[in-house]
């Protein structure tokens, strides 16, 4: 039936204050931002007063920075490992152990995991800052057990903050794909089970396939929010030793509030916006196969 | 029905009306605030009381101006980065705020402070400021733009125990660099489990690392950081390259704290709340205001640190005059530039500053008294043994150079420190790479080789 003209306008209306908050308080900062790359805007001294219009100086300068490369490298392993590997993995797995797992170990497991994603960010990082410290738990474990206590934060620092939001994150892909096994029909199963699939070929050939837009839409999430993680890893280690975590957030915080150039840190923080926006369509791509 | 509608009509006329009259056009014009932005932290509390008598003052003497306080509670970087975007736009500048002695200059350039010299010429107390410390108010172009609220020194802080334990004469007064290492190795020899002589070092522990440690060391070479009469940066100094060789040597020697330990922006918590008062640290680098953690109410009350602990003046390197280093910073009130009402925003910080609220202010936070007749007030003098000593670090102190280029040429020394206590460079080789870091800033022809 086709719907007049009018009444669809009208049916539109309950949207727009949704698009125009959308529009000023995410569009709005992202142009800003780009817009404030290409001067040389400043917290203060002369620029503050007056900046200038510099082009694209701000983009030239990153490309000869020495910690772009290195930060760039960390961005992708810190996504990469902490994410995409890490907390999604980790989900499956426990999202799938969680289905034969008896009631109670499950719901202990359950909450166990979540309670991570429940803390908020500041108290989960200082929490992760005491269990890696140099006298923290996880040393205290290790010593316990005669083994060696290495100090993490300084000498695997990396390693430290992707364990810690591997910790922090699980929760979430876990909780996506409790949902979407829990939706693949028993049926289907059954009937694999009957022609003699193993519980991995079960898995693969007929789990997975049939939850493919639930794992392309937990890897969209958990990507764009890895790469926006600041809190976590300035509390543990503020980007150091010697830039050793300083990923792209750290770096354009760094730029743009200690060192009060506005302009250079939006610069940096335009990159990690680009790169969300890669990932983000990639998803997109990803989530359009999976329909049938 | 209709009767309704009238008398909801004229209620919404009257709110509007009253509305109206509220809003900052109306021609009323006879109140008028003051906003004053300021620090305020679960350990610093003492400018809030400062400014709370200040505005009982103030209103008290100025019927019909009201003074609002707006605390951010903050630490120093973190206050800083606040208060630069509210001075951004007028809209949000306040009118009275804090403002780090460092942060004066750049502020300047930006144009958010107000040039108060007429003002402070009209100014009877004036006059009672420290020479020196009014310095900290300059503007590039010569003119007055903050009255510092108080200012510190750094020193040596030893602990007695340990250094008697290990046979250092007391009191313990250094002469040189050397003097230094002789006992920090005695100290170690005695007790290999204590830290004998710490110096912060490495990017975490901030403006720390060259207030409380490379700067006494660069300051007592015969070169500098910056060449003020020039305004030009130094690179290629021989001072450079032996500081960041006396670090090496205090951390390979493991003299001061691990590599590990120094790199962790929490280890200054360790120093006051542990290793000092546990007897497990010999001597550390830091300001005069390190009494305020272990007075009563302090972070780290420990009493009886006034037994236990001495302090001593940096030596410079070979003892040459003037025979010891300090820096100082410290902290002003400034005068917003946008300020609709600038004598009045004036007249409330030299009520903040009068004699009674910077004493209490100055005994409160362990500061040194800016104002001549609160250092020679008696209950200043009383307020922990160590005033006279830190006061007297005044004489042979150095403030630094505080252009809008500061910041990052700061974070290149950090990191030169950072790079020879791991290990990663040589002295030499970080100095160099000090130099070229310095170049790519600032651009060569603001450069000199001393």
């Amino acid at each position: 039936m086709a719907v007049p003209r009018t009444t669809r306008w009208v049916r539109l209306l309950p949207v727009l204050p949704a698009v125009v908050l959308l529009l000023v308080f995410l569009a709005g900062p992202v142009l800003w931002a780009f817009h404030a790359s290409l001067t040389n805007a400043a917290l203060t001294g002369r620029n503050a007063r007056s900046p200038g219009w510099v082009g694209l100086d701000n983009y030239a300068r990153l490309l000869t920075d020495p910690v772009l490369p290195l930060s760039l490298a960390l961005t992708v392993l810190f996504v990469g490992g902490s994410a995409i590997l890490g907390q999604n993995m980790l989900g499956l797995l426990i999202a799938v152990l969680m289905r034969r797992a008896r009631r109670s170990v499950s719901a202990v497991v359950g909450t166990a995991v979540v309670a991570a994603w429940v803390l908020p960010e500041i108290v989960a990082a200082f929490a992760a800052y005491a269990y890696f410290s140099r006298d923290g738990t996880l040393n205290q474990l290790l010593g316990g057990l005669g083994l060696g206590q290495p100090d993490w934060l300084y000498s695997f620092p990396m390693v430290a903050i992707m364990l810690a939001n591997v910790w922090r994150g699980t929760a979430f892909s876990m909780l996506v794909y409790r949902a979407a096994l829990d939706d693949v029909p028993g049926e289907v199963t059954e009937a694999a089970l009957m022609d003699g699939a193993s519980g991995w070929q079960r898995l693969a050939f007929i789990t997975l396939p049939m939850i493919r837009g639930s794992i392309a839409t937990n890897l969209m999430l958990i990507t764009l929010q890895t790469l926006a993680v600041f809190t976590l890893i300035w509390v543990m280690t503020a980007g150091g030793p010697s830039n050793a975590s300083t990923t792209l957030p750290v770096l354009a915080y760094q730029e743009a509030f200690k060192f009060g150039d506005i302009g250079y840190g939006t610069a940096v923080a335009s990159v990690l916006i680009l790169i969300g926006m890669v990932f983000g369509a990639a998803y997109i791509r990803l989530l359009r196969e999976a329909k049938p | 029905m209709r009767r309704r509608a009238t008398i909801i009509t004229s209620l919404m006329a009257s709110a509007v009306l009253t509305l109206a009259a509220c809003s900052p056009g109306a021609p009323a014009g006879e109140a008028k605030t003051l906003k004053i932005v300021y620090q305020k932290t679960a350990s610093f509390t003492a400018l809030d009381t400062l400014f709370q008598s200040a505005k009982q003052e103030f209103e008290a003497a100025n019927q019909g101006v009201t003074v609002e306080l707006e605390p951010i509670q903050a630490e120093d970087d973190d206050y800083g980065t606040k208060l630069a975007l509210a001075l951004r736009s007028p809209a949000t500048a306040p009118d009275v705020f804090y403002e780090d002695t460092f942060k004066v200059r750049s502020d300047v350039d930006a144009g958010y402070l107000l040039k108060l010299d007429s003002h402070l010429q009209a100014w009877s107390e004036w006059d009672t400021f420290d020479d020196a410390a009014k310095a900290a108010g300059l503007g590039d172009d010569g003119g007055t733009y903050a009255v510092p609220v108080g200012t510190d020194t750094r020193a040596i802080w030893y602990n007695k125990k340990v250094l008697a334990a290990a046979g250092v004469s007391l009191p313990w007064e250094p002469r040189t660099w050397q003097d230094i290492l002789d006992a920090a190795r005695k100290i170690k020899a005695s007790d290999p489990t204590v830290v004998p002589f710490n110096m912060y070092a490495g990017k975490a522990t901030g403006e720390g690392t060259v207030m409380q440690s490379f700067y006494e060391l660069l300051y007592g070479t015969d070169s500098a950081l910056y060449d003020a009469e020039a305004k030009k940066w130094v690179v290629g100094s021989a001072g450079f390259t032996d500081a960041l060789a006396f670090l090496k040597t205090l951390y390979d020697e493991k003299l001061a704290v691990s590599p590990a330990e120094a790199l962790d922006a929490n280890v200054w918590k360790k120093v006051f709340g542990e290793w000092l008062p546990q007897a497990k640290m010999g001597a550390t680098v830091e300001g005069s205001y390190t009494p305020s953690f272990w007075q009563d109410g302090g972070s780290y009350e420990w009493p009886g640190y006034e037994q236990d602990m001495g302090v001593a003046p940096f030596p410079t390197q070979e003892g040459q005059a003037p025979g010891g280093v300090s820096m100082s910073g410290g902290w002003t009130l400034a005068v917003g530039a946008e300020t609709k009402n600038p004598d009045l925003a004036f007249g409330f910080l030299t009520t903040a500053l009068n004699k009674k609220n910077s004493l209490a202010f100055n005994i409160a936070s362990s500061q040194i008294a800016v104002r001549k007749d609160v250092a020679a007030d008696s209950t200043y003098q009383a307020a922990n043994p160590f005033v006279k000593d830190v006061s007297e670090l005044v004489s042979v102190t150095h403030y630094r150079p505080a252009t809008a280029d500061y910041p990052r040429i700061s974070a290149a020394v950090q990191e030169a420190t950072e790079a020879v206590i791991t290990g990663a460079k040589s002295p030499e080789q970080a100095a160099a790479d000090y130099d070229a870091a310095v170049k790519d800033l600032v651009g060569e022809d603001k450069t000199v080789r001393k």
